[in-house]
């Protein structure tokens, strides 16, 4: 399953560290972070549970860029 | 600005202005009262910076620029390089504060570009005019859609005549028609009348937002160069971050042991200009910035690009492979000829016309609509159908036969053949030859003009795919300057032609499929790109093809490939700019030529000069 969150963050490095995030947290298949666009597209593993992954996602990518945030 | 740009630039005035008194003050060096003084514009400009380091290395993520910037300015003030340090983060935050406000703009541009979704949609309710949200339109309701709104939902006009712009859609200017009867898509804007639309599709499926999810979507697929620099990125940083500690303390180490004089302060503070040039901002903002510029220049062209990676591909076209029907050509079968014999053309194309009257095969369709006159189908008599040959009627008394060259050699008229483009209806009235009416479909008058360009843009080999006879395809093939032609293709034969090119193409050339997006999904998703033209309602195309030209002007095929190109000439130049300047200054700072002001310029003028680059991927009127 697929799903698409706006996201608020200042710098593109800063999108990449936390696509990176996104990528690294169990039950994320993959993401991709559009810096441009402001927007996180995240394909979820077979069975994961949407909320409490998004909200590990929150939490990984707070750790490597404190200043983001992702509109759950 | 929006807030948090408008408290940097605050900032950066005031520490600034201080710094400028502070330089003006007949202050002692190295005195402790000048360090203390200093620190006020350090901490007005820094706060944040530090305040982020510090919580970078607490959660483990160390190499990143807030950490390069405040390590280091803490040096340079330690090493009693007030200036320097004061201005290495005066510099930075004027960089970051001007890369924010310029994807801010950017990112304001191309929505403005973009300007199709409809607000609202008006519906009658109790006689009155309610405004409602477009989302909760069903299919089958009747929208009215007053001059100057736009379009919310896909529909057919039932009531109202009415000019529309369909610029935002099309990047074309020209001002179609809506009539009662016609289907209207949503994101073009009502010019004039009012007119009633019964929908056809929920808000979600329509047009304009089918294609702004498109746009909006379309960076996330990355491309290489992309790719190439988040890794870039995450390499480099740590790399120079480890040399600047090398750099600070083998060389004086060295130094000790053959016994010269070890220079600490001068190592370290080359180190520490290290540590400025190795930010690697300027590559990873002007990349997807000018991808992103790019795509948004190209939508405004009504060139919709589904990602920065077809961008790239695009940029390196070298085969482009048509679809004829719908493609080159209009689609549409017409009387483009008419050629008699001892008759007056409109005669011949009268009784013809009638003769046909009981035929609905396109061929009798498109004459009785040259015709254009109603028939009076009692004057037609004894209609006998031959077989792959043609008709033989009784129109008024004449004797009429109508159909190919088998049916006049059948009445026994010899006849030369005729070598044009189309299908060829003889006309013999009372067993005499009377002529000829050519029936085809019309080139697009831009065609011509495409397959030049194309060759112009570099493309090596234009090819063209078509179900049609040989005789009219090589026609159109010659008339166009096509290099190749292959005809009497069915659909699948149609995916084994471009598997063919494919594997004789080089594989840093592309392959890119052009067609009208009915019933060629499986060649537009085969080729390397898969471009789908007159997109306007097709959401078949939409879906399955790559790159969408919003209309049907095949000049946009060059052109699509010119915005490529541009986009990614900016793209090298930024990265063989950015790489070049900051590996320039990171040698000329080992060796001690680069001071700290080399340095400021390495990261934040490069970043810059880097986005406004980046920001010329929007302008593609000339390309």
């Amino acid at each position: 399953m697929k799903k698409t969150y706006k996201i608020d963050v200042d710098c593109a490095n800063c999108a990449n560290k936390m696509e990176q995030a996104a990528k690294d947290t169990p039950g994320v298949a993959d993401a991709t972070v559009n810096f441009m666009a402001l927007k996180m597209n995240v394909e979820f593993e077979e069975g994961a549970d949407v909320k409490s992954v998004m909200a590990e996602v929150l939490k990984n990518c707070k750790k490597v860029e404190d200043d983001c945030e992702i509109f759950l | 600005m929006n807030k948090k740009q408008k408290k940097v630039l605050i900032r950066i005035i005031i520490a600034a202005a201080l710094m400028a008194v502070l330089l003006l003050l007949p202050l002692e060096e190295d005195s402790i009262l000048r360090f203390v003084l200093f620190l006020i514009p350090y901490f007005v400009i820094g706060y944040d910076i530090l305040k982020k380091a510090f919580k970078g290395v607490k959660n483990k993520q160390v190499f990143d620029e807030n950490f390069l910037m405040a390590v280091a300015t803490i040096g340079a003030m330690a090493l009693g390089e007030y200036t320097e340090g004061v201005a290495v983060m005066l510099f930075y935050q004027i960089g970051e504060l001007f890369q924010s406000y310029a994807v801010g703009k950017s990112r304001k541009n191309i929505s403005a570009l973009m300007d199709i979704r409809p607000d609202f949609a008006n519906i009658m309710e109790n006689g009155e005019l309610v405004q409602v949200d477009p989302d909760e339109v069903e299919i089958g309701t009747e929208i009215i859609v007053q001059p100057g709104e736009k379009i919310p939902i896909d529909g057919v006009v039932i009531d109202g005549n009415a000019t529309l712009d369909t610029a935002a859609l099309t990047g074309e200017s020209v001002p179609r028609t809506a009539q009662i009867g016609d289907e209207v898509i949503s994101g073009c804007i009502n010019m004039s009348g009012v007119l009633k639309i019964r929908t056809t599709k929920d808000f979600g499926e329509s047009t304009a937002s089918k294609i702004l999810d498109l746009v909006e979507n379309a960076s996330s697929k990355k491309s290489k160069p992309e790719n190439f620099i988040s890794r870039f990125a995450r390499v480099y940083t740590p790399a120079v971050c480890y040399s600047a500690l090398a750099l600070a303390i083998i060389p004086p180490v060295v130094s000790l042991i053959i016994g010269v004089d070890p220079r600490f302060t001068q190592w370290i503070y080359r180190a520490l200009t290290f540590l400025v040039i190795s930010c690697p901002c300027a590559l990873v903002i002007s990349i997807p910035l000018t991808f992103f510029a790019g795509i948004g220049g190209a939508s405004k062209a009504g060139v919709l690009v589904k990602g920065s990676n077809y961008l790239d591909l695009l940029s390196k076209v070298k085969y482009v492979v048509m679809d004829k029907t719908g493609t080159l050509t209009e689609g549409v079968f017409k009387v483009t000829k008419i050629v008699p014999n001892n008759i007056s053309k409109e005669e011949l194309l009268e009784k013809t016309a009638m003769a046909e009257v009981y035929s609905n095969h396109p061929i009798s369709k498109s004459l009785k609509e040259a015709y254009g006159k109603p028939i009076d189908s009692s004057c037609v008599l004894d209609v006998e159908e031959i077989a792959g040959s043609g008709i033989k009627a009784l129109v008024n008394g004449y004797n009429l036969a109508v159909g190919n060259e088998k049916l006049m050699n059948l009445l026994g008229l010899q006849i030369s053949p005729v070598q044009e483009p189309g299908t060829v209806i003889h006309v013999a009235i009372d067993g005499k030859y009377s002529g000829y009416i050519l029936i085809s479909d019309k080139l697009k008058a831009s065609s011509k003009d495409a397959i030049k360009a194309l060759k112009q843009s570099g493309v090596k080999k234009t090819v063209m795919l078509t179900g049609d006879s040989k005789n009219v395809a090589d026609i159109v093939a010659n008339d166009l300057g096509l290099d190749a032609v292959f005809s009497q293709l069915l659909p699948a034969d149609k995916v084994t032609k471009v598997e063919e090119l494919l594997a004789i193409k080089q594989a840093n050339e592309q392959l890119v499929f052009v067609g009208d997006g009915i019933n060629d999904a499986p060649v537009l998703s085969r080729a390397d790109i898969g471009i789908a033209m007159g997109a306007l309602g097709s959401d078949a195309a939409i879906e399955a093809a790559d790159v969408v030209l919003m209309d049907d002007d095949p000049k946009k095929i060059a052109k699509a490939i010119g915005i490529a190109k541009k986009c990614m000439r900016i793209v090298y130049e930024n990265i063989y700019f950015a790489i070049g300047i900051k590996v320039g200054c990171l040698i000329l700072g080992a060796i001690g030529i680069a001071n700290m002001w080399y340095a400021i310029f390495a990261d934040v003028g490069v970043m810059v000069i880097a986005v406004l680059n980046a920001i010329r991927a929007l302008r593609v009127k000339n390309v």
